[in-house]
């Protein structure tokens, strides 16, 4: 199966500001594929937001190859990065990262117009992805009126704007309370599922691992652990059985 | 594209008002200094300029209008005889002291025209005809300075070097650059007011036949006419605005002033551009680690530094049109032509541009993984 991303022998030795000198990652191997959920998990400082900076490149390693749907990027110059990440990732942050003078719609239609999607159809697709994530509604409201969730929602339908085959999303339920954490990790969920998009999720958030089919235990820029979710094969297979049950086999 | 520039602009509203009142205040300033050296400018040569003369012909090296040398006024009919000439007039600009009715002194600078004629008349009449110049001891004055001349209607009384004379009408909006105010009267008068021999001139006006080459005609002169020199109206005018303006240093002394305005614009305008930058600088970072190229983020900020200018531009020229309409009730006058208008709006856009270039610079080094701390 092609890999949607690819990293072997990372290392991130950091060269200047605070954490100068600091070694985040150190040997990392690493295959994330389509259609999974991976978390990547581990204390405050093991190299957890680097390793997705670097897998979303916008952060370069030290040394070692990072390959995004067979793509050798690590060799890429500056200037042809941005449009990588254009056509294979979406990000969503912890602190959502809307730009709060534009609407909900607009803050989906900035990523459409990003791509070269503008004037009418990039409305109707805005909503389309409004509606994806429940907020249709929300289309014309502003992010200060927005709760965290709808927020988080928001970042998530402009991270679907590009289509990406990545989504990359660093603690998306952190400013979250328990129903609304729920709500954007089943999402994810079903995004890694209904569309085939690798998601990796960096958190700290235990409620999030019944959604997981990879958990990557990361410590001092080390892979430590690298395991399938038995919590989220037994879930995929309880809401299978149900599944299978409601068709009367 | 969603309207991110303008809505960042007008979503601090404090911040905008700062930004525009910076280039409203450039934009003002540089009106009032620039204004004014153009009202200075035209407002030394405007005797020359209105003279509808093609030649001025004075003294050898004359080095502006009021300090021609008095020549003999036979070399009139020199020039007449020119092939070329169509017309031919004498004229006097020179200074003397003026007594108003209540006995006070000021200087005046005397503007003697024939009064039959065409070339040299006062412009802008009020009150009064040019005719009423050809009796004996009768001037025109600009309404402007009434209350320095100390006269408020025709038929007023006051006395140039001893000659008891009357006031026969008055001209608006013609002022001298000097603290002289024009005297105009006819030219026998003048040579009388200006203590000129009564054979003598300090101009010669003359109009050209329709359709003469002015060189060829100015080179014809200056070798039929002895012990002058030939001006075209516009290098006569162009040779006392510079002097006035510039060896003077009245001219340096506002042109800087002027740049002085462009310079506290500049930085006031770099400086808010550069904090409403700043304000939204996880927002570009946002921006770039979705894949916005460098290119898309400095549209926005130069969309942002475009619309401050043309608001900036607006609001100024409002301002601006009120000061230069209170300046022409005063003693100097500001001057917007349409092409300093004009000219303005470029450097306002050059302005808000340089000072964007600024920000551009520092987003330019903004890390994407800034939008992953915190």
């Amino acid at each position: 199966m092609r890999t949607a991303i690819e990293v072997r022998k990372l290392q991130k030795v950091y060269s200047e500001g605070r954490a100068a000198g600091v070694r985040a990652l150190d040997g990392v191997d690493l295959d994330v594929f389509p259609g999974e959920v991976m978390l990547l998990m581990g204390p405050s400082g093991s190299g957890k937001t680097t390793l997705l900076s670097v897998m979303g490149c916008i952060l370069r390693p030290t040394s070692g190859n990072v390959r995004i749907r067979g793509r050798e990027v690590t060799s890429l110059a500056e200037s042809e990065l941005p449009r990588l990440r254009l056509e294979n990732i979406g990000f969503i942050f912890q602190g959502f990262n809307l730009f709060p003078t534009l609407t909900a719609g607009e803050n989906v239609e900035v990523a459409l117009d990003l791509k070269g999607v503008r004037g009418t159809q990039a409305r109707r697709r805005a909503g389309e992805l409004l509606e994806l994530v429940g907020l249709s509604e929300k289309r014309n409201t502003f992010p200060a009126d927005l709760s965290g969730g709808q927020k988080q929602r928001v970042a998530i339908a402009r991270a679907l704007a590009g289509e990406p085959h990545i989504i990359l999303a660093d603690e998306p339920t952190a400013a979250l309370d328990s129903t609304s954490g729920r709500n954007v990790i089943e999402k994810m969920r079903e995004l890694a599922r209904q569309q085939g998009r690798a998601v990796v999720i960096v958190t700290h958030d235990n409620r999030t691992l019944e959604f997981a089919d990879r958990i990557v235990h990361i410590e001092d820029g080390q892979i430590r652990e690298d395991s399938v979710s038995l919590m989220g094969n037994a879930a995929r297979n309880l809401t299978a059985a149900a599944e299978l049950a409601a068709c009367g086999i | 594209m969603p309207p991110l520039a303008r809505r960042n602009l007008f979503h601090d509203r404090i911040r905008l008002a700062v930004t525009l009142t910076g280039i409203v205040f450039a934009i003002v300033l540089i009106v009032v200094q620039l204004g004014l050296f153009i009202g200075f400018s035209s407002t030394t040569s405007n005797l020359i300029d209105n003279s509808d003369a093609d030649l001025w012909i004075g003294s050898h090296k004359v080095p502006y209008i009021e300090q021609g040398a008095p020549f003999s006024e036979r070399k009139l009919y020199t020039v007449l005889a020119t092939p070329g000439v169509a017309q031919a007039e004498k004229f006097i600009a020179r200074f003397a002291p003026w007594q108003s009715p209540d006995g006070r002194r000021e200087g005046s600078l005397i503007v003697g025209f024939n009064p039959y004629g065409t070339l040299g008349r006062p412009w802008n009449i009020v009150e009064g005809r040019v005719e009423d110049l050809q009796s004996a001891d009768t001037v025109f004055v600009d309404e402007l300075y009434r209350k320095k001349l100390g006269v408020w209607r025709v038929g007023d009384i006051a006395e140039i070097n001893g000659y008891r004379l009357r006031v026969a009408g008055f001209t608006r909006g013609i002022r001298s650059f000097t603290t002289s105010p024009y005297i105009f009267a006819s030219f026998k008068n003048a040579q009388n007011y200006a203590n000129i021999a009564v054979d003598q001139t300090t101009y010669i006006l003359v109009r050209a036949v329709p359709g003469t080459d002015l060189e060829e005609l100015r080179r014809r002169l200056s070798e039929r006419v002895a012990d002058v020199d030939v001006y075209t109206t516009a290098e006569f005018s162009r040779k006392t605005r510079f002097y006035w303006m510039f060896t003077t240093g009245a001219g340096i002394a506002v042109l800087l002033a002027a740049m002085l305005g462009l310079v506290v614009g500049v930085v006031v305008v770099t400086q808010t551009i550069y904090a409403t930058t700043m304000d939204h600088l996880r927002e570009f970072g946002t921006l770039k680690a979705m894949g916005a190229s460098n290119r898309y983020i400095y549209r926005i900020i130069i969309q942002q530094a475009l619309i401050s200018a043309v608001l900036g531009y607006a609001l100024g020229m409002v301002v601006s049109l009120f000061v230069v309409r209170a300046s022409r009730e005063g003693g100097a006058a500001i001057l917007l032509p349409a092409s300093l208008a004009a000219g303005l709006f470029a450097l306002t856009v050059a302005m808000c541009i340089g000072a964007a270039m600024v920000s551009i610079n520092k987003v330019t080094r903004i890390d994407p993984a800034m939008v992953f701390k915190g």
